[in-house]
């Protein structure tokens, strides 16, 4: 199965924070076929660093989408069956309008003049998209991590076009810790000097930075036993101990080289906007309650959570479910067993394809 | 009041392998909004949801199995019910059922009580503590009972709170419950004399006064 990144042009965006973007960008991927009815249509949506590319071989770089373990024929969302699409989240970089796009007004990059995004707004963007698709309601929506916040917000935002929701490894809100973390990566990029107040596209990208943000990022990705799993205390053969700051342990080069690569993938300013949507989302607001803002929807719920994920701790995934039984509506939950950590949810496909497959087809078969 | 399997249920045991089922697949209405705790792989749920057209809900503790029940297309959440009946607005299921769980719960009559309020009637099933070769196994060898329905070893039972059928009906006696039904089994037969010597399980059909 062969993916291609497509465009869509939309001629304004209003923003949460009372600003216009016009034109907008979205770039999207599509796979599978619309049925007639227009009833089979599935919203994929990423994770804070993904993009649009989520299943098949990239017709531009030849790689594997990164959700490619669970979209396909015959996989969790079935493409022989369901019309799946992923777009790329606005305020990113790969394609859908961001920080590095140009601004009208100036014909430069807008860097730090990008005004600010919220989850809700990316959401927004989503549903011009799926609108200009000519699909009214989604069969389903579902993401991990921040993409599980996006499916939570639209069964909030358009409870009339969604037929269910699958939000994993998420949260309604973000706590303390997660916001902390976040900063953490934040402050990495804005001390580089690299980084110019956001206005670096014509120089070099604070790539320093944006590494060691990266480096932390993937820390809380994992869980103490993937790590001692994957690197425990082994090393490169030691010399001397005299310069000792080279890198010998591997989980110290592991995380320099994921660094590396992101900076190559990934731009700063991205970083920084997604981020900050993640920290200020928070789905009550507008509504009261977590109960209240989910009373407005309909759907039908899977939520999923991860044993060892300490950065999106299943108590989080429970209040979602507490509040959704609290109006009894109709929803399953499952706290998968994993030692992955919070990167369970990209690389345990097994047990979720159970989940996700039979809950879709039950779901097509209820709406049918 | 008791009742005799009709073929249906019959029909039913015989897939289902569980003889309480064929009684509480007759006790539940067409199309009710059922909530089953503690429903294991949800054999029940799914004979309710295909054959009695049911709004089937779960509650299940062990992983694994809740993945077999969203798997099947049920709506299971995991949890435990000792808590996990408190974020359930009152009265939100036509039955609450309880089979074979209630001896296993840290909190009986908390679990009850929580049952009566999120569902209109509760169906819970019990294997009986005072049937007779319970009684003889403890009198004979003065040890803890291991039998044919209680076959673990003391230790390692997940049964922590053993009732009666006597039991039972005290408690729905003082907490002023109504008993809408009363049905006992041995084996996969209904029996009406004697139940609490001679009843292996016991079903009740209870709503509140």
């Amino acid at each position: 199965m062969t993916a291609e990144t497509q465009l869509a042009q939309f001629d304004s965006l209003p923003l949460d924070c009372g600003e216009t973007l016009a034109p907008v960008t979205a770039a999207y991927q599509t796979y599978g076929e619309l049925n007639r009815e227009r009833s089979n249509a599935v919203l994929i949506q990423h994770a804070f660093s993904g993009d649009a590319h989520a299943a098949g071989i990239s017709r531009e770089t030849g790689k594997p989408g990164w959700w490619d373990n669970m979209i396909g024929p015959h996989k969790a969302f079935d493409t022989s069956r369901y019309f799946v699409i992923c777009s790329n989240i606005l305020g990113g970089c790969q394609g859908t309008t961001g920080p590095g796009s140009i601004n009208p007004a100036t014909g430069k990059p807008f860097g730090g003049a990008f005004p600010v995004v919220t989850v809700r707004d990316m959401v927004r963007l989503q549903k011009k998209l799926i609108d200009s698709l000519g699909i009214r309601r989604l069969l389903s929506l579902a993401g991990g991590s921040m993409g599980g916040m996006q499916a939570l917000q639209w069964a909030v935002d358009y409870p009339e076009a969604v037929v269910s929701a699958i939000p994993i490894a998420t949260a309604y809100r973000h706590s303390a810790q997660q916001i902390a973390f976040n900063e953490v990566g934040r402050m990495a990029v804005m001390s580089d000097p690299d980084w110019k107040g956001g206005d670096y596209y014509d120089s070099a990208p604070p790539g320093r930075g944006l590494s060691v943000a990266r480096m932390i990022g993937h820390i809380t990705y994992m869980s103490d036993d993937s790590m001692r799993e994957k690197f425990g205390r082994r090393q490169r053969p030691k010399e001397e101990l005299g310069n000792g700051f080279a890198g010998d342990f591997e989980v110290e080069n592991y995380l320099r080289y994921r660094g590396g690569e992101f900076v190559n993938r990934f731009d700063a300013n991205s970083y920084l906007y997604i981020t900050k949507a993640m920290d200020n989302f928070d789905l009550t607001s507008g509504y009261g309650s977590l109960a209240a803002a989910l009373a407005r929807s309909q759907a039908r719920f899977l939520v999923i959570s991860f044993s060892s994920d300490w950065l999106y701790p299943s108590y989080q995934s429970l209040e979602i479910v507490r509040a959704l039984r609290g109006h009894n509506l109709d929803v399953a939950y499952c706290e998968i067993p994993s030692h992955y950590g919070h990167d369970a949810f990209l690389l345990e496909a097994g047990e979720q394809t159970e989940l996700v497959k039979h809950f879709l087809a039950n779901t097509f078969k209820k709406a049918a | 009041m008791t009742l005799t399997a009709t073929p249906e249920q019959a029909l039913a045991a015989r897939r289902l392998g569980r003889t309480d089922f064929t009684i509480l697949s007759g006790l539940v209405e067409p199309r009710s909004k059922v909530l089953d705790l503690g429903c294991g792989d949800g054999e029940l749920l799914a004979w309710l949801a295909e054959n009695k057209q049911a709004v089937a809900r779960g509650v299940e503790i062990s992983p694994a199995s809740v993945q077999r029940c969203i798997a099947q297309g049920l709506s299971v959440y995991q949890g435990d019910i000792d808590k996990g009946l408190a974020d359930y607005p009152d009265r939100c299921f036509d039955f609450v059922i309880l089979s074979q769980t209630l001896q296993q719960t840290h909190r009986p009559l908390h679990v009850l009580r929580e049952m009566l309020r999120v569902g209109e009637r509760i169906i819970v099933t019990f294997p009986n503590f005072s049937h007779w070769t319970m009684r003889l196994s403890m009198l004979l060898t003065g040890r803890a009972p291991k039998t044919k329905l209680f076959p673990h070893e003391w230790h390692d039972s997940p049964n922590i709170h053993f009732l009666t059928v006597e039991d039972f009906e005290n408690l729905a006696t003082a907490e002023g419950w109504i008993v809408e039904r009363r049905v006992f089994l041995r084996g996969d037969r209904v029996i009406r004399a004697l139940p609490n010597l001679l009843a292996e399980t016991a079903i009740y059909l209870v709503r509140r006064s």
